[in-house]
């Protein structure tokens, strides 16, 4: 079984992404890591595969530094991974983005594709189900469980009240919430053998993309900053604390 | 003349109330307001989506919609964009709807924006980011319709008193390659207490809980507010100590209680934003320097595990 995992190198994680003077989150030159949402995908492939045999590609679309993110899920166990950069998609909006994952994917032979639910940077949430309507496959999606039994693909997709068992045929999409897997971090054999491992790196124009294929079609035009909430009351929790919330409670009607 | 449609989600037969913001939303922007609706209860929105200002509500009651996930919904709609030209569709963030809108962007060629929060016209739209504490304005280009997810209450929403919608009635040909998809069984999870959104008072548990068994804690203390859900920071969903629908934030839900109590939460950008509509926000959490404090009305500095069991007590003790 050939799986893509599809991953995103997110400037800081776990804090806040600068913006740039064109309104652009700065992604070059500033410290960032895989995204921690695309490393349950990771993960639930690295368990197919070993379980059923076949391969494990890691594709990403990003600047330069975005190998990064390829050579983490590689180190993980990966086989092969593939980077997407081009000056020419700096500011690329969802439709460009699946526009070059979906050809990047298409170069190769692919059972099933995984996806992590939203990005922590851009968090736009609809992104692998472009990505699968541009591959022509069904996309199966929001799962905290998934399982792979011969030419079918079985997940608990998460719902408001409970969950949903959905399935589908090969080739498909999957897209995984957080904690639907444990992954395991990449030891040092997993971080050496990465480095000998194929990794490609190609641009717009080797994947037979160029113009209007690639153009942006929205802008951010300004960034206000939104009005500030007055400062609220902070103390050090004495023997009074839990009556203060109390009475906090009270006021606000709530007990 | 701008014509805006709302995509209004069901979920077993019932119309989601996003869909009565997402109405109240598109009047401040179109001149003609219609609504698309599919799955089995569809017909029976028409009062509903009128009342809030839709005048036409495209429908299909089959059950299709509700068998299987985005796929059908997306085919439908690209047959009835077509015929008809809304300049803008507006989507919930719900799972569905995600599906719905990004299988439609592809089969389209159009714009996609999420986490929109308001209009400024037809093509701007505009997005709180960095956790609410700034607001981008963004331009959408190309061609029509453009698709806009909307967080979840962005707006109040407000009825105008319309008259039903009239129904129109589609019909549905979907091509067998698009129904390969298919909800086999449906688990419904028995919940202790009111769902986050609906709930009065929302306590939520982030990282300083150390593991999973101490949500127990949080579990305890909504018993006593009453009226009470339990959520969590993707930290805590992370880690595995409660599932992904305890989940506040950018990802995950979005809740607008009347008190917000965060427990042992930093308030990292993606959960302040999920926590951004409640009334007033409580910070119960040992790091003064926690960014959470900066948007607690009250922040309590100190050891989680003495506090939270006292507060239980004291809470039970005056509500006798």
């Amino acid at each position: 079984m050939n799986v893509v995992v599809l991953v995103k190198y997110v400037p800081n994680p776990n804090g806040v992404q600068e913006l740039g003077p064109d309104h652009l989150v700065i992604r070059s030159g500033v410290e960032g890591a895989l995204d921690p949402g695309d490393e349950f995908g990771l993960e639930a492939a690295l368990q197919l595969t070993e379980a059923q045999g076949g391969e494990v590609t890691v594709l990403s679309m990003g600047p330069q530094e975005a190998i990064a993110a390829v050579q983490r899920g590689l180190a993980m166990g990966a086989q092969k991974g593939v980077l997407i950069t081009d000056d020419a998609l700096r500011g690329a909006d969802t439709l460009v983005t699946a526009r070059v994952l979906a050809a990047a994917i298409k170069r190769g032979e692919f059972d099933l594709v995984i996806a992590g639910v939203e990005s922590t940077d851009g968090y736009t949430g609809t992104l692998p189900m472009t990505v699968a309507e541009f591959l022509g496959v069904p996309s199966v999606t929001f799962a905290r469980k998934l399982d792979v039994q011969g030419q079918t693909v079985r997940i608990e997709r998460q719902t408001e009240t409970g969950h949903d068992v959905v399935e589908a045929s090969l080739p498909a999409l999957v897209t995984l919430t957080a904690g639907a897997t444990e992954p395991r971090y990449p030891n040092l054999k997993g971080i050496m053998q990465a480095k000998s491992k194929p990794q490609e790196i190609l641009s717009a124009a080797d994947l037979g993309l160029s113009g209007d294929a690639l153009a942006a079609t929205q802008s951010v035009t300004a960034i206000e900053s939104a009005p500030a909430k007055a400062a609220g009351e902070v103390f050090e929790a004495g023997d009074d604390a839990p009556a203060r919330i109390a009475d906090f409670l009270a006021e606000a009607k709530v007990i | 003349m701008t014509k805006i449609w709302v995509y209004a989600d069901l979920s077993a037969g019932v119309l989601s109330p996003a869909a009565l913001e997402l109405l109240t939303l598109a009047r401040s922007v179109g001149d003609e307001v219609e609504a698309v609706a599919l799955g089995p209860g569809a017909s029976g929105t028409a009062a509903a989506l009128g009342e809030y200002g839709a005048t036409t509500v495209y429908a299909s009651d089959d059950a299709l919609f509700a068998d299987t996930l985005g796929e059908p919904a997306a085919h439908v709609l690209t047959d009835l964009i077509v015929e008809h030209d809304p300049q803008v569709i507006l989507f919930s963030t719900s799972y569905d709807a995600r599906d719905v809108a990004g299988h439609l962007q592809a089969k389209l060629g159009v714009t996609l924006m999420a986490n929109a929060s308001g209009f400024a016209g037809e093509d701007q739209a505009s997005a709180d980011i960095q956790g609410g504490q700034k607001i981008a304005h963004v331009q959408l280009d190309g061609e029509s319709p453009r698709l806009v997810l909307v967080r979840p209450k962005s707006v109040v929403a407000e009825p105008n008193g319309g008259d039903a919608a009239a129904v129109e009635a589609i019909a549905v040909d979907v091509p067998d390659e698009l129904k390969k998809v298919k909800i086999v069984e449906r688990h419904e999870e028995a919940a202790s207490g009111p769902r986050l959104e609906q709930a009065k008072v929302v306590v939520a548990g982030g990282r300083g809980l150390k593991e999973s068994s101490n949500f127990a804690l949080l579990d305890a203390l909504a018993a006593a507010i009453g009226d009470t859900a339990v959520g969590a920071s993707r930290a805590a969903v992370d880690s595995g100590w409660v599932p992904y629908s305890y989940q506040i934030g950018q990802t995950g839900k979005t809740v607008a209680p009347e008190v917000y109590i965060a427990v042992g939460i930093s308030g990292a950008i993606q959960h302040l934003v999920g926590m951004k509509p409640a009334k007033r926000v409580v910070a119960i959490n040992k790091d003064a320097d926690a960014p959470i404090f900066q948007f607690a009305d009250l922040g309590v500095v100190g050891d989680l595990f003495q506090i939270v069991p006292a507060l239980t007590e004291e809470v039970a003790k005056r509500k006798g």
